[in-house]
């Protein structure tokens, strides 16, 4: 296990430096000059090159990564161009959101994505598994600003049932209604892929030998499918689920507009509506430590549901 | 395939085959064949012109004139999501085509030379994955402008790894068949053997792979569209429509209704026309996101 470990966060540091690399190289090849770009054609020259001084611009390109990349890790990402606060500060204050609309939405997609696809996988090829994934193909076919919207259209403008812009205030049922339009946007989507992964993981795992012994020695149905193969099924489902953690954090940011919910997606829109190069290097450090920090966990998770991971 | 046939006959014959596998991937084709050609004939479909505003007829609801309504500078909405399918279709279809050619290439090459130049290639491919496409798109695009050849390139580059990962796997299985040991007897260049004898093998399957991508690409441009990060206006794009009518949803919601179908309904057909063959491809696959 301790192996493995290692080898999986050796992979994480590399992941974490090929990012930051491609970020300064992303910044870099920006056409024109950012410091031309942030004051606009009228500015002077010396306001030019006292900017560049102070965006480190001036300095050789190796001295610039290297100051880039002891910052990034040192928790420095530089001052926003905007506000003028530090940049790591801005996403902290925002961050929490994010993350409660991110997990919740994970938990609503395995409550009903994992038992519908064991389902869908049970019964294969009738009615159940059609309409599962008939359902779950049209789910994953939703750009989510699109089933936002139509939330939003039948359930806040139509019924009133919840309010338009989603700003949780303190009591608890406001924050109720602030979170379950996003979540429930976000979690839908996040079920059809759950499904179609646990449906197919299923239908694999009902085919091994394992599974026949187990219902010839008498064990009820209800017993394999739920203790037996589901627990086998649900290694790729995890890895999947993994993987998936950076999709659903880019639908988040397509949701947090609709709802006009504050998070990481408001500001990432926010700073490129106003050309803050500062803010979106940091935010591309943010989700990519947020990631690989997953991934991480993915890795581990995975080596828990399936102990022959860790012999490898 | 039969030998009996000749290659194109065969190769015909299992494609129909595989479509008739899963009726669903002929529903899938026929709506998306239908949007090609709307977008193709858009002046004869839509006679109204796209780009024609008229201060009197803003945010009209749908009527016999304006069949989807007029948005807020009063152009007409229906004639708009006809020239907008233009956009969604040129930026999907380039960019999916794009990322096939680069990451199959690159897929071959990584599985045909094995070893440590696979190794480093597929770690990239995974990082590259790990990352969130939209956002990695959005920044891109934000980077170099919302032009089409950016936007293009921006989706191609986030949709590399799949295509790697597809056409990587065949390859190393291939490399240890006969009929490669022959042709490198015969003393055929890496570059004849991966072209002219695994390509056309592995094949089949990077375009099932494209279909579903080309439904990933289309979505992901109407996504940057509507953040703010698409083709110019006033060029009608589905996501820019949506972005616009969002302004105005409180009263006059078929700004964004007619969009959002019409994103919807062809990413949707999309998907059941891969979905259906990759099925009928790999019966292993059957069902897999």
């Amino acid at each position: 296990m301790t192996a493995f470990l290692i080898r999986r966060l050796g992979f994480a540091v590399i992941t974490l430096f090929a990012v930051l690399t491609l970020v300064f190289v992303l910044v870099r090849i920006v056409p024109g000059d950012p410091a031309q770009v942030i004051l606009g054609d009228q500015a002077s020259r010396e306001a030019i090159e006292a900017l560049r001084e102070r965006l480190g611009l001036n300095l050789p390109l190796y001295h610039q990564y290297v100051v880039f990349v002891w910052g990034a890790l040192g928790g420095d990402w530089g001052t926003s161009m905007m506000t003028g606060r530090p940049v790591i500060q801005e996403v902290l204050n925002v961050l929490p959101w994010t993350l409660e609309l991110t997990f919740l939405s994970l938990l609503i997609g395995v409550v009903i994505g994992v038992p519908l696809g064991v389902a869908a996988a049970v019964r294969r090829n009738r009615f159940t598994d059609y309409a599962a994934r008939i359902g779950s193909l049209l789910g994953l076919s939703f750009p989510p600003f699109v089933s936002a919207l139509l939330l939003l259209l039948a359930f806040s403008i139509g019924l009133h049932w919840f309010p338009v812009i989603s700003a949780k205030s303190g009591s608890l049922s406001a924050w109720v209604e602030s979170i379950t339009l996003p979540a429930i946007n976000l979690g839908l989507i996040t079920a059809a892929y759950i499904t179609r992964v646990t449906r197919s993981a299923m239908l694999e795992v009902l085919q091994e030998d394992y599974v026949r012994t187990a219902r010839a020695k008498g064990v009820p149905w209800t017993v394999v499918v739920w203790r037996h193969a589901l627990r086998n099924a649900l290694i790729p489902v995890i890895t999947i689920i993994g993987l998936y953690l950076g999709i659903l954090i880019g639908n988040s940011v397509l949701t947090e507009i609709v709802f006009s919910r504050p998070g990481l997606g408001k500001l990432i829109v926010g700073a490129l509506n106003q050309r803050d190069y500062t803010m979106l290097q940091g935010m591309m450090v943010i989700y990519t430590l947020v990631v690989v920090l997953v991934n991480l966990a993915t890795d581990i998770a995975y080596g828990i549901a399936d102990p022959r991971v860790k012999f490898k | 395939m039969s030998e009996t046939l000749s290659p194109a006959r065969a190769m015909l014959k299992s494609t129909l085959r595989a479509f008739n596998t899963n009726k669903t991937s002929w529903v899938g084709l026929v709506i998306f064949v239908i949007v090609v050609l709307a977008a193709i004939f858009a002046p004869w479909i839509a006679p109204l012109d796209p780009l024609d505003q008229n201060v009197m007829l803003r945010l009209k609801p749908p009527s016999g004139d304006n069949w989807l309504g007029t948005d807020y500078f009063g152009r007409d909405i229906y004639a708009r999501l006809v020239y907008g399918a233009r956009i969604s279709l040129i930026i999907g279809l380039a960019s999916t085509a794009l990322a096939m050619v680069i990451g199959s290439a690159i897929g071959m090459i990584a599985g045909w030379r094995g070893g440590r130049l696979d190794t480093l290639i597929m770690q990239l491919m995974d990082i590259l994955l790990a990352f969130p496409s939209l956002i990695l798109g959005l920044i891109i695009v934000a980077m170099l402008g919302p032009s089409m050849t950016n936007i293009i390139v921006a989706i191609a580059l986030t949709s590399i790894p799949p295509f790697a990962r597809i056409a990587r796997a065949p390859t190393i299985a291939m490399k240890e068949r006969e009929f490669v040991d022959a042709c490198r007897a015969l003393g055929f260049s890496d570059t004849r053997i991966l072209l002219g004898h695994i390509l056309p093998n592995i094949l089949p399957e990077i375009l099932v792979m494209g279909s579903l991508w080309l439904a990933n690409a289309i979505r992901t441009e109407a996504s940057l569209a509507f953040i703010g990060l698409g083709v110019k206006p006033p060029i009608p794009t589905w996501g820019g429509m949506i972005r616009e009518g969002f302004e105005n949803i409180l009263d006059s919601y078929w700004l964004v209704l007619a969009p959002g179908t019409a994103i919807l309904v062809v990413v949707f057909a999309l998907n059941l026309l891969g979905d259906g063959l990759r099925d009928a491809i790999d019966p292993k696959l059957k069902g897999e996101a």
